[in-house]
C-alpha cells in the first residue's frame, strides 16, 4: 500500500509487510527439499498458476472489500451462477458476448445489492454474503438440477481456460491482468486511498469528504464481478458449468489476502500480496498431493500452515505495539 | 496536622508530564459526608488531580491519607478497595446488557456456582429505590435516555460500599428535572457520610450544591473555601486570576472585517431542538460560538458541515444558496469542518502524513482518479514546513506525532483545499500551549486572507484572542451577540456563559 519507496532508507526495515514473501519462499524450498525436481518442472509450476488463477483473481476483489473493513461471502455463490449462466446462454442462443455480459452484470447487481443492504441498512457484511452466498448457491442446484451442463463453445473455452498464447497460459493471463488492474486502483488512483482511509477510519473519510457508502458499494460490486470472471474461467476450464464449483473459495481467498498483508480491520491493503497468498495456497495444495497426503490429511495441515503462516506474520506487529 | 476527619487528604501533590508540571504542590482535603466542588479552566488540572485520587495516575510527589491513615493508590483497583468510585464523563455502561447487569458487572454474586440472578436483579431493585430512580432494572441500557443512564452509573458506583464518590460534569447530559433527583441523591448520600468530589463547569450548580469549593489554575489551588463565602463573579475572578496573564492577545487586524457576506445561516436546528439558530459570517471575520456543554455548539457545526439533516435551515455562501446533504456537498460549497475529536473524525491514525494530508486533497494531486505521487508529496513536505509541524517525515503515521502536531496536521490539510469557510470545533483541545499559539495565528492569517471562520471553544482566553464577534448559545439558541471591542475582560464572557 506504500508507494513510499525512498523514505524505506530512514525507516527500520518493516519485515512484516514482507512477512508472506519470505514465508512464500520458504515454502517453496521446503516443497522443493521434500519432492525433488518434479517440484520445480515448468508443467507443474503452470499447473499451480492454472489451478490457482480463480482464487488469485478473486483475491484481488476481496482485498479492496477487505481493506474497507468489509468481508464477502458471496464470491461461491457467483462462482458456479455465472458459469451456468454463460452455459445456459451459449446453449441457446450461442451468443458469446451475451453469455460473458451477462454474468458480469449479474455480479454487478449481487454486489450493489451487498453494498446497499451493507451500508443503508447497516446489516453487518458478514450476514449479507453469507445469505447471499446461500441464495445464489441454492439457485445454481435449482436451475441445473444438480447435473453438470456442458459447454461446447470452443472460443469461449480457449478464452476461458484453455488457450495459451506461446507458452504461456491463458489463465495466467488473466491474473495477471486483473492483479495489474487491482494494483493499479489500489496504489495509483485516488480510489484506493478512499477505500484505504474508509478502512482505517471511516468516520474521519466521511468527514473528509469521501463518499463512504458509495465507496463501500463499489468495492461488494468489484468483488461480485471478479467472482463472476472466476465462474467464467472455472467453466472454460472444465469445459461445463456445475454448482459445486466454487465450493469453500471464500476461505481460501480470505486467508490469501490476509497472509498477503490486509488487515481484516481495513486500513491496510496489497493486491501484490494477496497473490502471492494465493499462490502460496495453492502450491500448498499442489505439494500436498504430490506428497502423497491423503484428502484428509491434506485439509489438516492446509489448516495447520494458515495458522502457523497468519501467526508468524502477526507476531512482529504484537512486538510493535507493545 | 490531624487528618482523621478527612476521608482523604492529599499533601504535596505534584506531577508534571514530560517536563511539563500539571500539578504543583497540591493540598487537598476532603472531609466526611462533604459536597466539595472542584473548579477551574481547561487544563487547570482538575482532572489529573482526580485521576491521582482514582489511582489511573501515580503522583511524582506527596502523599494520600485515607481517613488518617497514609495510603498509597498505585491502581484504580487500590482506589476501589478503599472505597474511592468515579463517576465517568464518558459513560461506562455496557449497552448490550440490562440495567442490573451492569450494576453488577464484575462482581456477580454467586449462589451455588452459577450467578444468581433473581437476587441481583432484588438487589439492584432495592439500590435503585433507595436512591428513587424510576428505572426499570431489565431494561438494556441502549433503550435508554443518556440521562437515566447517568443515573444508572450512579447507581452502580454505589453497588459497592463507597466513601467517596467522584462525579466529573455528571449534568452535562441530564435535563433540569434529573439534575434536580441528582442533587437529592447527593444530598441523602451526604446525610449518610459518603464524601462527593463534584467537578462541573456550570457555576449556578456548583453554588447551589457544594459545601466545599476549591477553585484550581494552573496547577495550583488558589482558594479552597465554604461556599458562602463566594458568589458567581468571585469565583469566577478566582478561575480566571487577579491580573489575567494574557497568552493571548488580541491584536488588532491588519485587515477590517469587510462588510460583505460570506455566510448566511437562517433557522437552523436540528432533532430534538426546539429553537433555530440564525447568523451570518463577513469576509474576513471570525465568529466565536460559546456556551455550556449541550448548548448545540457542535451541532450547529454539524449541520451547517452536512452530518446533521438541513431540515428547514436555509444556507447561502456568497449570496448563492446551497443545499448541504452530505459532507461532500459543504466542501464544494467552500465550508470545511475541524472537528472536535481528532482522534475518531480528523484523521486515520494508523496511515501516514502523507495519506492524510492528501485525503481531503485527492483532486488537486490527481489527474482524472490517477495519483500523481511526485505531487502528493510535494503537497505535503509543504504542509509540515508551513505549518512546522514536528515529525520525523511524511510517511511516518500520525499516530507518532504529539497531540498538537497531530491537530496541525488536521488543520493543514484542510487549508490545503482552500476553503471560504472555515468550522473549527475546539481546535486547540488536547494540545499543548506552543501549538496553541500557532493554531491561532493560522487562524487570524486565514481570516485576514477574506476567509470567514467559525470558531468553538471552551477555552475562553482563546475566543477572546481571535474572535472578532462572539455569540452565545443556550439550549440551541443564540441567547447574545457581543463585539470583541466592547470585551475589556474574561469575566464578561464567563457572566455571559452562566446565563
Amino acid at each position: 500500500m506504500q508507494y513510499s519507496s525512498k523514505s524505506m532508507k530512514n525507516k527500520k526495515f518493516d519485515i512484516t509487510k514482507y512477512m508472506v514473501y519470505i514465508i512464500f519462499v520458504a515454502a517453496i524450498i521446503i516443497f522443493g527439499i521434500w519432492l525433488g525436481g518434479t517440484f520445480f518442472s515448468v508443467t507443474n509450476i503452470l499447473n499451480i498458476v492454472r489451478q490457482t488463477a480463480m482464487i488469485s483473481i478473486m483475491a484481488v476483489g476481496m482485498t479492496f472489500v477487505i481493506a474497507t473493513g468489509g468481508i464477502d461471502l458471496t464470491v461461491s455463490g457467483i462462482v458456479p451462477m455465472a458459469g451456468l449462466l454463460a452455459a445456459i446462454i451459449l446453449q441457446h442462443t450461442g451468443n458469446l458476448f451475451l453469455a460473458v455480459l451477462a454474468p458480469i452484470l449479474l455480479g454487478a447487481a449481487v454486489g450493489s445489492a451487498n453494498g446497499i443492504l451493507i451500508t443503508s441498512l447497516s446489516i453487518p457484511p458478514f450476514l449479507v454474503t453469507l445469505g447471499m452466498q446461500g441464495i445464489f448457491k441454492g439457485m445454481a442446484m435449482w436451475i441445473s438440477n444438480t447435473k453438470s451442463m456442458p459447454i461446447y463453445d470452443s472460443t469461449f473455452c480457449t478464452v476461458f481456460g484453455f488457450g495459451s498464447i506461446g507458452p504461456i497460459p491463458i489463465l495466467l493471463i488473466w491474473t495477471i491482468v486483473f492483479m495489474l488492474i487491482g494494483y493499479y486502483m489500489l496504489n495509483h488512483c485516488t480510489y484506493g486511498r478512499k477505500v484505504l482511509a474508509i478502512g482505517g477510519n471511516s468516520q474521519a473519510a466521511q468527514y473528509s469528504g469521501i463518499k463512504v457508502n458509495r465507496v463501500i458499494i463499489s468495492t461488494y460490486m468489484l468483488s461480485a464481478m471478479l467472482a463472476a470472471v472466476a465462474g467464467l474461467l472455472y467453466a472454460g476450464r472444465t469445459k461445463s458449468a456445475k454448482y459445486t464449483y466454487g465450493e469453500n473459495d471464500e476461505m481460501t481467498i480470505i486467508a490469501a489476502v490476509v497472509l498477503g498483508g490486509t488487515a481484516m480491520s481495513g486500513g491496510t491493503g496489497s493486491v501484490i500480496g494477496a497473490i502471492v497468498g494465493s499462490l502460496l495456497m495453492g502450491m500448498i495444495n499442489n505439494g500436498l498431493v504430490m506428497g502423497g497426503l491423503t484428502v484428509s490429511q491434506q485439509q489438516m495441515v492446509r489448516g495447520f500452515i494458515i495458522i502457523f503462516a497468519v501467526a508468524i506474520s502477526n507476531l512482529g506487529n504484537k512486538k510493535k505495539k507493545v | 496536622m490531624e487528618k482523621t476527619d478527612y476521608a482523604i487528604s492529599m499533601t504535596g501533590i505534584c506531577k508534571s508530564f514530560g517536563g511539563v508540571q500539571v500539578l504543583d504542590n497540591i493540598d487537598f482535603n476532603l472531609e466526611k459526608g462533604e459536597i466539595h466542588a472542584l473548579v477551574g479552566g481547561n487544563g487547570a488540572g482538575k482532572s489529573t488531580l482526580m485521576k491521582i485520587m482514582t489511582g489511573v495516575y501515580s503522583c511524582d510527589e506527596g502523599s494520600v491519607y485515607v481517613n488518617g491513615k497514609e495510603t498509597k493508590i498505585a491502581t484504580p483497583n487500590d482506589a476501589k478497595k478503599n472505597g474511592i468510585r468515579m463517576i465517568f464523563q464518558e459513560l461506562s455502561l455496557i449497552p448490550t446488557l440490562t440495567v442490573a447487569e451492569n450494576i453488577f458487572l464484575n462482581h456477580e454474586l454467586v449462589k451455588n456456582m452459577h450467578t444468581d440472578k433473581k437476587e441481583m436483579i432484588r438487589c439492584a431493585q432495592n439500590l435503585l429505590n433507595d436512591l428513587e430512580i424510576e428505572v426499570d432494572v431489565n431494561a438494556r441500557i441502549q433503550d435508554l435516555d443518556v440521562g437515566i443512564c447517568q443515573l444508572v452509573e450512579i447507581a452502580k458506583a454505589l453497588s459497592v460500599d463507597a466513601s467517596v464518590l467522584i462525579m466529573d460534569e455528571p449534568t452535562a447530559s441530564l435535563t433540569e428535572e434529573e439534575t434536580e433527583l441528582l442533587f437529592k441523591i447527593m444530598r441523602s448520600l451526604k446525610k449518610k457520610g459518603v464524601s462527593i468530589v463534584y467537578i462541573s463547569h456550570r457555576l449556578k450548580e456548583i453554588l447551589n450544591i457544594a459545601d466545599v469549593i476549591s477553585v484550581l489554575k494552573d496547577g495550583h489551588i488558589v482558594i479552597t473555601d465554604k461556599k458562602e463565602v463566594f458568589d458567581m463573579q468571585s469565583v469566577v475572578r478566582y478561575m480566571i486570576g487577579e491580573k489575567a496573564v494574557n497568552q493571548f492577545i488580541y491584536k488588532e487586524r491588519n485587515v477590517a472585517v469587510s462588510d460583505e457576506i460570506l455566510l448566511d445561516v437562517q433557522n437552523l436546528s436540528w432533532e430534538g431542538n426546539k429553537n433555530q439558530i440564525s447568523l451570518q459570517v463577513r469576509k474576513g471575520e471570525v465568529v466565536g460560538l460559546i456556551g455550556l456543554l449541550g448548548s448545540g455548539r457542535t451541532e450547529t457545526m454539524e449541520v451547517l458541515f452536512g452530518l446533521r439533516r438541513q431540515g428547514n435551515a436555509t444556507i447561502y455562501v456568497e449570496g448563492k444558496k446551497v443545499d448541504i446533504k452530505c459532507p461532500s456537498d459543504a466542501i464544494k460549497a467552500g465550508i470545511t469542518l475541524i472537528p472536535e475529536d481528532r482522534r475518531r473524525q480528523g484523521a486515520v491514525l494508523q496511515h501516514s502524513l502523507l495519506e492524510n494530508i492528501i485525503l481531503p486533497n485527492l483532486k488537486t494531486v490527481s489527474v482524472k482518479g490517477r495519483m500523481q505521487h511526485k505531487k502528493s508529496r510535494a503537497l505535503s513536505q509543504h504542509c509540515v514546513e508551513e505549518f512546522n509541524v514536528k515529525t520525523d517525515g511524511i510517511d511516518i503515521p500520525v499516530s507518532s506525532l504529539s497531540g498538537g502536531n497531530q491537530q496541525k496536521i488536521v488543520i493543514a490539510k484542510w487549508f490545503k483545499t482552500n476553503p471560504k469557510i472555515l468550522l473549527m470545533d475546539e481546535p486547540t483541545a488536547g494540545v499543548d500551549i506552543g501549538a496553541k499559539g500557532e493554531i491561532v495565528r493560522l487562524i487570524r492569517e486565514f481570516a485576514e486572507s477574506q476567509g470567514g471562520v467559525i470558531f468553538v471553544s471552551s477555552e475562553l482566553s482563546e475566543v477572546m484572542a481571535i474572535c472578532d464577534r462572539i455569540l452565545v448559545l443556550k439550549d440551541g439558541q443564540i441567547i447574545d451577540e457581543i463585539q470583541r471591542k466592547d470585551i475589556t475582560e474574561e469575566e464578561v464572557l464567563q457572566n455571559a456563559i452562566q446565563q
